[in-house]
C-alpha cells in the first residue's frame, strides 16, 4: 500500500512526466534537424546503440575504473580531512599554523593541479587520484571545521558537569555533534569527486567514464558520448545516494528533526 | 520545622553552600562591568533556594561560579565548608554539583537511556550495564518508563526537561543547580513541571540552587527566596518561604501563599520600576 502510494505520488508522477517530454523534445528536435539538435544523436539512436556498449566488457571496465579512482581519492580525503578539520578545531595553535596555507591552496581549481601532479606523482593514475583527492579535501576540512566549531557550548559544560574526561567529551560530545557536518561535507564532496575524475580522465586517462566520453568523440561514436554521460550521472547519483543512506543511519537522531 | 526544611524527615547531610561577599567583574576589552556585588548566601543542606532577579541581574553568573565554569572576582564559595571558588581557584566542574541549562542540554545524538546512564559511564562509577539498569529503574520511577529508547527531538519540552532533571538526579550530586529551566515553556507545560520537581525534591531533598525570573513560580517552589536587584547584582532582600511540602497546586490559592505573595511583590516592586526605566526586562 505504501509502496503504492510512493509510486503514484504525485512528484513521482510529475518527475516521470518532465523526463519522458524531455526525451520526446529531444528526439523530435533531432529527426526534425531543429538548430544544433541534428548534429547530436536522437534518444532512439543511443537506446538502439546501448546494447552493442552495454555487452562490451570495455564499457563496465570504464565504470569500475572511474569508481575505483572516485573511491581511492575520496577515501583518502576522509582520512586525511576529518582528523584535520577536528584538530583544527579542538586546537587553536594547531589552527594557525595550518589555515593560511590551506586558504591559499584551496581556491586553486583541482584541475590546476593536474600538470603538477603528474610531475609529481610516479604514475598517472596516482595523479588522478591524487587530483580528486584535493577535489574533496577541502571541502571536507571545512565542513569539519565550521561544524565541531559550532557545538553548543551548553553540551560542552553539560558534559563537564557529569564528570567527563577530556576523552569523553571528544568521543561522545565533538565528534556525534559534528557527524552532520562531517556527512554534508562527505556528500558536496562527493560531487566535486565526479566533476574532477572527469575532467582527469578526458586530460590523462586511458580507462574510465570521462575517458569513454572522450574518446567517444575522438573515434566519432556519438551514441556513445550520450550514453557516457548518462553514466557518468548515474554513477554519480549512485554514490551521492549512498552517502546519504549511510548517513541517515549513522545519524539517527536527525531523522526527526 | 516548616521554617527550616533541612531538619525535616528526610536525610540531608550533605550540600551546604556558603557564598560569602562574592563579587564578579567581567572586563570586556577593558570596560569592568560588576555582575554581582557583594553577594552573600547560605544555603543549607537540603534546602530549595530560589535566586529571583531581572534578565542580566548576575543571578546565572553565580550558578556558574558553584558549578565551576568560571571563577569569581571577590570572597569565596564553600561546599560543605571546603572553598570550590575563590579568585584564585575554582574547582573544575564536577557530577556533585550538576546544571540542568536554561533551554536544556541533553544530548541529542544520544538516546533517553543513553543521555540518563552518560554520567555514571563517564565517572566510572558503574558499567556500561549497570548505568542502564540504574537509568531505567530511575527513569520507571519518575514515570518515564516509555520514552528510554526515543532520542530527545521526539519528546515534548516538558517531557525533556524531566529526562534532564533524572539525567542530573543520578548522579547523586549534593546540589543540583537548575538555571531557569521552565522558563520558555507554556502556563500549563510549566505547571506540570514544576509539580514534577517538587515531587523529585520531596523525595531525595538535594540542595537546590534554582534561578528565575518568574516570582510566582519562586514562591512555589522555594524554602527561601533570594531577590536580586540589576546592575550591580546585589541581594535586595531575603525571603523564607514556610508553605508546607508536600506541596500541590491547590497551595497556590491558600491563604499562606496570597500573603507571601503580596508581600514579595511588594519587596520587589521598587526593583522592577527601576529595572523596567532602566530599559531592563520585566521582573515578573
Amino acid at each position: 500500500m505504501k509502496f503504492r502510494k510512493t509510486i503514484f505520488s504525485a512528484t513521482v508522477v510529475r518527475g516521470v512526466i518532465s523526463v519522458v517530454s524531455l526525451l520526446v523534445l529531444w528526439e523530435a528536435g533531432s529527426r526534425l534537424h531543429i538548430l544544433f539538435l541534428s548534429a547530436v544523436p536522437a534518444p532512439s539512436e543511443v537506446i538502439s546503440s546501448l546494447e552493442k556498449i552495454i555487452r562490451n566488457g570495455k564499457f563496465w571496465n570504464d565504470w569500475l575504473a572511474s569508481y575505483w579512482r572516485v573511491a581511492e581519492g575520496f577515501i583518502a580525503a576522509q582520512i586525511i580531512g576529518v582528523p584535520l578539520g577536528l584538530a583544527m578545531a579542538m586546537n587553536r595553535n594547531f589552527y594557525n599554523f595550518v589555515f593560511s596555507p590551506l586558504e591559499v591552496l584551496r581556491p586553486i581549481p583541482p584541475l590546476a593541479w593536474v600538470p603538477t601532479a603528474i610531475i609529481f606523482w610516479p604514475t598517472t593514475e596516482l595523479s588522478i587520484a591524487f587530483v580528486i583527492f584535493l577535489g574533496a579535501f577541502f571541502t571536507v576540512v571545512l565542513n569539519v571545521l565550521g561544524g565541531a566549531r559550532n557545538i553548543d557550548e551548553r553540551m560542552l559544560r553539560a558534559a563537564a558537569s557529569f564528570g567527563s574526561r577530556k576523552s569523553d567529551i571528544f568521543w561522545k560530545i565533538i565528534l556525534p555533534s559534528t557527524l552532520p557536518s562531517i556527512f554534508t561535507g562527505m556528500a558536496v564532496g562527493m560531487g566535486i569527486t565526479w566533476e574532477v575524475v572527469v575532467a582527469a580522465e578526458m586530460i590523462a586517462g586511458k580507462s574510465g567514464l570521462g575517458y569513454l566520453t572522450w574518446a567517444s568523440y575522438v573515434g566519432g561514436n556519438y551514441p556513445q558520448i550520450i550514453v557516457g554521460m548518462i553514466s557518468i550521472g548515474i554513477a554519480g547519483y549512485l554514490s551521492s545516494a549512498l552517502i546519504r543512506f549511510v548517513g541517515k543511519k549513522v545519524t539517527p537522531w536527525q531523522r526527526q528533526q | 520545622m516548616s521554617n527550616n526544611p533541612s531538619q525535616s524527615s528526610a536525610p540531608a547531610p550533605e550540600g551546604a553552600i556558603s557564598i560569602r561577599n562574592v563579587s564578579k567583574i567581567y572586563d570586556p576589552e577593558g570596560v569592568n562591568v560588576l555582575a554581582v556585588d557583594n553577594c552573600s548566601i547560605d544555603i543549607a543542606p537540603g534546602e530549595f533556594c530560589v535566586i529571583v532577579g531581572p534578565s542580566g541581574c548576575g543571578k546565572t553568573t553565580l550558578l556558574n561560579a558553584i558549578a565551576g565554569f568560571h571563577n569569581i572576582t571577590h570572597g569565596e564559595i564553600l561546599l560543605d565548608g571546603k572553598a570550590i571558588c575563590t579568585p584564585t581557584y575554582t574547582a573544575p566542574p564536577g557530577s556533585e554539583r550538576i546544571v540542568v541549562f536554561q533551554n536544556g542540554a541533553l544530548f541529542p545524538w544520544s538516546t533517553i537511556l543513553d543521555n540518563v546512564a552518560f554520567g555514571p559511564i563517564v565517572q566510572g562509577t558503574a558499567t556500561k550495564r549497570e548505568a542502564e539498569e540504574a537509568a531505567h529503574r530511575l527513569l520507571a520511577e519518575l514515570g518515564l518508563p516509555d520514552i528510554a529508547n526515543r532520542y530527545p527531538n521526539e519528546l515534548s519540552s516538558g517531557m525533556r526537561r524531566r529526562v534532564e532533571i533524572a539525567r542530573a538526579l543520578i548522579n547523586s550530586p549534593k546540589v543540583l543547580l537548575l538555571d531557569e529551566p521552565f522558563r520558555a515553556m507554556d502556563a500549563l507545560t510549566k505547571g506540570v513541571a514544576q509539580e514534577f520537581l517538587l515531587q523529585v525534591f520531596d523525595r531525595v531533598r538535594k540542595t537546590v540552587f534554582f534561578i528565575t525570573h518568574d516570582l510566582e513560580e519562586a514562591l512555589f517552589l522555594a524554602d527561601h527566596i533570594l531577590v536580586m536587584t540589576t546592575r550591580p547584582g546585589r541581594i535586595k532582600c531575603a525571603l523564607k518561604v514556610d508553605l508546607p511540602r508536600p506541596r500541590t497546586f491547590h497551595v497556590r490559592a491558600s491563604k499562606r501563599y496570597l500573603e507571601l505573595k503580596s508581600e514579595i511583590f511588594a519587596a520587589v516592586r521598587e526593583e522592577a520600576a527601576k529595572a523596567f526605566a532602566a530599559g531592563e526586562r520585566e521582573l515578573a
